[in-house]
C-alpha cells in the first residue's frame, strides 16, 4: 500500500510539471496560439501508448513461450493502459484541429493509424472477452496480440505512404520536424510523466489481474472438490 | 500437402456464394454514388478491394470451424508432421478460391464501371495475388484463433479487418494507379504487400503450431 | 497388419500434471504399459481417461511431466512411434466418401501407394462396397469402422483409443473386439478407456482405474481386472 502511495504522488508530481510546462514554460506557438498547447498531451500520449502496446507485445512472446499467468496479466494491462492513452490521442486530436483547422476529424497520416491501432486492440479485447477458458484466453489473445504488433509498422507506413499520393495540408506535421528546443524539451518532460503514469497504471491493473487470476483458481479447487 | 485441396474443393458452393456476394455489395455500392461519372471511376478500385475483403471475411469463417465437425483437427495433426503443413494447405487454398472469385468478378466490375481492364490485366492480376495472399494469410491464422471463441462469426471480422489495413490501402492504390487513363505500376505499393505476406507468412510459420494446440 | 511393419512399443507417463485454469485433469500421474501390453483405462466421467490419451496422442501437452515411448523421449522425432488414435468423433470429413477420406489421410501421412493402402484398410474394416458414400450418410457403426481404418493406416505400433464402443451396436461390439484381437495378437500395444465391463475389456492384460485425475488402482499394483472395471467406488 505504501509503495503505491509513494508511486502515486510522484507521479502526480510529475504530471504536474509536465502541466505547467507545457502551459506555461513552452513558448506559445507562432500560428495556432495557445490550443497547440494540447500537442505536449497528444503527442507524448501517443508515444505511450506504443510503449504500452510494445510491453504488451513482449509479455504476448513470453506467455507463448513460459506460459506462466503473470505474462498473460501484464499482457492485458498493457493493452488496456495503451488503448487508454490511444484514446486520448484520438480524442485530443479533434480538439486541436478544430480551433484551428475548423474541422473535427483531419485524415492525415498519423490520426488514421492511430484509429485503426485503436481498433486493433480494441478487438484483442474483445477476444479475451469471447473466450472462457483462462488458458485458451490466455494463449490465443497473446497469438492475435503478437500478429497485432507486428501489423503496426505496416499499419503506420502503408497509410504514410497513401498519404503522400495525395497532397493534402500538412496538418499534425513537423511534430518533431522544426521542432524549439524549449518545446522538445517539454515534450519529452511529459513523456516521461506520461511513462511514469503508465507504470502506475499497469501496476495496479496488473495487481486487480494477478488478484482476479488467484480468485478464479481457488474457486475452481472449491467447486472440484 | 496440397492434398488438403481437395477437402476444400468439396466446398464449391463456397465459391459460387461468394462470387454473388461481391456481386451484390458492389452493385449496392454503386446506389450510393454516380457510378458513370468520371470522378466516380477513381472509386472503382476501392470498392472493388473493399467488396473482396469483405467476402473474404466471409468466406474465411467455416475453414477451421469445418474442422471441428467431427474433430477433424486431431485427425490433420496427427497425420501431419509440421502443424505449418496444415496452414500451409489452407492458405493456398483460400488464396485459390479468392483468386477465381476476383478474376471472375473482373469483367463484371469492368462492364459496370466502364474501366479498362485489360490492357493492364498482368500486373491486376498481380496486385490480386499479392492481396489476395495477404488476406488468406491473416485470415486462416485468425480463422483458427477465432474458432476457439463464441460469437465466432462476427469476431473474425472484427479481428482481420484492422489487420488487413495495410493490405487494403496498398492494393488500392495500386489498382487505382493500373486504372487511370496513363495506367502505371505503383512499385512501393506492391513492396508493402510483399513486405505484408512475407511477415505474416513468417509470423504463421513460427506460430502456427501454438495456434493449433488444444 | 503383419508385425514386422513396425516395433513394439511401450509407453511411460512420468508424473504427468494438465491443468486447466485451476482445475487438475490429470495430478502426478506415472503409468508405464510395456510393448504389447493391452490396458484399459477404467474411471468415471471426468476423471481424465481422455486426456491422458490425448496426451500420450500428443494432441494435448502436459502441464508438466514427460512422456517417453521406448526407444526414446516423447519429442525427439526420430523416435516417435507410429501412433493411431480413436476418439470419441470420428476425425473424417462428412462431406468426403470413405474413400477419400482414407486416400486423404494416406496422403497426408506421407504413406507409399496411398490409393492400395486405403483400399485395403477399406477391406479390412468390411467397407470395401461404400467406398464411393459419403460418410455423411453412415451409421454410427460404419463411422467407427473408416475411423479405426483411418487410425490404422500407417500400422500404428501403439493404438489408443477412447471409449470406442460407444455407439455400437451389439454387432458392432463383436466386430470391434474381434479386430482388436487381432491387433493385440499381432504385438501392438493397445490402450482404450471404457466404461465397464464387456466383450472388448475381456482382451484386456492390465487394467488402470483413474479419480479426478490420479491413479487409484492397477492391475500391476495387485487390482483385479474385474474390480478394476466393475469398481462399486467409496
Amino acid at each position: 500500500m505504501k509503495k503505491n502511495a509513494v508511486g502515486g504522488a510522484i507521479v502526480l508530481l510529475l504530471l504536474g510539471a509536465a502541466a505547467y510546462g507545457a502551459l506555461y514554460v513552452a513558448p506559445t506557438e507562432r500560428t495556432m496560439g495557445t490550443i497547440q498547447r494540447i500537442f505536449y498531451l497528444h503527442v507524448s500520449s501517443a508515444w505511450t501508448g506504443l510503449t504500452a502496446f510494445f510491453v504488451c507485445f513482449v509479455a504476448n512472446l513470453l506467455y507463448v513461450w513460459r506460459r506462466q499467468p503473470r505474462w498473460d496479466w501484464l499482457g492485458v494491462s498493457a493493452a488496456e493502459v495503451g488503448l487508454a492513452f490511444t484514446t486520448v490521442v484520438l480524442v485530443t486530436g479533434p480538439i486541436w484541429a478544430h480551433p484551428v483547422w475548423g474541422m473535427w476529424w483531419t485524415w492525415d497520416a498519423r490520426l488514421t493509424s492511430t484509429f485503426v491501432l485503436w481498433l486493433l486492440y480494441v478487438a484483442y479485447l474483445v477476444l479475451r472477452t469471447l473466450v472462457e477458458e483462462p488458458d485458451r484466453r490466455a494463449l490465443v489473445s497473446a497469438l492475435f496480440g503478437i500478429f497485432a504488433f507486428i501489423d503496426v509498422p505496416l499499419v503506420f507506413g502503408s497509410i504514410r505512404w497513401w498519404r503522400t499520393q495525395h497532397p493534402q495540408p500538412v496538418v499534425m506535421g513537423g511534430n518533431g520536424s522544426g521542432l524549439d528546443p524549449t518545446m522538445w524539451r517539454v515534450t519529452l518532460f511529459f513523456w516521461l510523466a506520461m511513462l511514469a503514469l503508465m507504470t502506475l497504471l499497469m501496476r495496479a491493473r496488473y495487481g486487480m489481474e494477478a488478484m482476479r487470476g488467484d480468485l478464479e483458481v481457488v474457486r475452481r479447487e472449491v467447486e472440484a472438490a | 500437402m496440397g492434398k488438403e485441396l481437395r477437402t476444400e474443393f468439396r466446398s464449391r458452393e463456397l465459391l459460387t456464394t461468394t462470387g454473388v456476394f461481391i456481386l451484390v455489395v458492389v452493385v449496392l455500392f454503386s446506389f450510393t454514388f454516380d457510378p458513370s461519372s468520371a470522378e466516380s471511376r477513381r472509386f472503382a478500385a476501392n470498392l472493388l478491394w473493399l467488396a473482396f475483403l469483405f467476402a473474404a471475411s466471409l468466406m474465411l469463417q467455416p475453414c477451421f470451424l469445418r474442422e471441428q465437425n467431427n474433430d477433424t483437427l486431431s485427425a490433420l495433426r496427427l497425420s501431419v508432421d509440421d502443424p505449418f503443413a496444415i496452414f500451409a494447405a489452407k492458405l493456398a487454398a483460400n488464396t485459390l478460391f479468392l483468386l477465381i472469385t476476383e478474376l471472375v468478378m473482373l469483367p463484371v466490375f469492368a462492364i459496370l464501371f466502364n474501366v479498362p481492364v485489360l490492357r493492364v490485366f498482368g500486373q491486376l492480376a498481380l496486385v490480386l495475388f499479392l492481396g489476395s495472399l495477404g488476406i488468406s494469410i491473416a485470415g486462416t491464422a485468425l480463422s483458427a484463433i477465432s474458432a476457439q471463441a463464441r460469437m465466432r462469426e462476427l469476431l473474425l471480422p472484427v479481428l482481420l479487418l484492422p489487420l488487413l489495413a495495410p493490405v487494403l490501402v496498398a492494393s488500392t492504390v495500386v489498382t487505382i494507379g493500373l486504372l487511370e487513363p496513363t495506367p502505371f505500376v505503383e512499385w512501393k505499393g506492391i513492396g508493402f504487400l510483399v513486405t505484408f505476406d512475407v511477415v505474416f507468412l513468417t509470423a504463421l510459420w513460427l506460430f502456427g503450431e501454438y495456434l493449433l494446440e488444444e | 497388419m503383419t508385425p514386422k511393419d513396425f516395433s513394439p512399443t511401450g509407453i511411460r507417463f512420468e508424473n504427468i500434471d494438465k491443468r486447466y485454469g485451476g482445475l487438475y485433469a490429470l495430478r502426478r500421474v506415472s503409468l508405464e504399459i510395456d510393448a504389447g501390453e493391452c490396458a484399459v483405462l477404467a474411471g468415471r466421467n471426468g476423471s481424465g481417461k481422455t486426456t491422458l490419451l490425448r496426451i500420450a496422442a500428443r494432441l494435448v501437452r502436459p502441464s508438466s511431466g514427460v512422456i517417453t515411448f521406448s526407444g526414446g523421449r516423447n519429442d525427439a522425432p526420430t523416435s516417435l512411434p507410429q501412433i493411431g488414435f480413436v476418439a470419441h468423433a470420428t476425425m473424417v470429413y462428412d462431406e468426403l466418401t470413405a474413400g477419400e477420406n482414407l486416400l486423404l489421410f494416406a496422403r497426408l501421412l506421407g504413406i507409399a501407394e496411398p490409393a492400395a493402402r486405403a483400399e485395403k484398410l477399406l477391406e479390412d474394416v468390411g467397407l470395401a462396397d461404400r467406398k464411393n458414400s459419403l460418410v455423411r450418410t453412415f451409421s454410427r457403426g460404419m463411422r467407427q469402422r473408416v475411423a479405426i481404418a483411418r487410425a490404422l493406416l500407417n500400422e500404428p505400433a501403439v493404438l489408443l483409443l477412447d471409449e470406442p464402443a460407444t455407439g455400437l451396436d451389439p454387432q458392432g461390439v463383436s466386430w470391434l473386439a474381434e479386430t482388436l484381437r487381432r491387433m493385440r495378437d499381432g504385438g501392438r500395444t493397445i490402450v482404450m478407456s471404457l466404461h465397464g465391463e464387456s466383450e472388448i475389456s475381456s482382451l484386456a492384460t492390465r487394467a488402470v482405474r483413474l479419480e479426478a485425475g490420479s491413479v487409484i488402482s492397477d492391475t500391476r499394483s495387485g487390482g483385479s481386472l474385474h474390480s478394476i472395471l466393475t469398481f462399486a467406488g467409496a
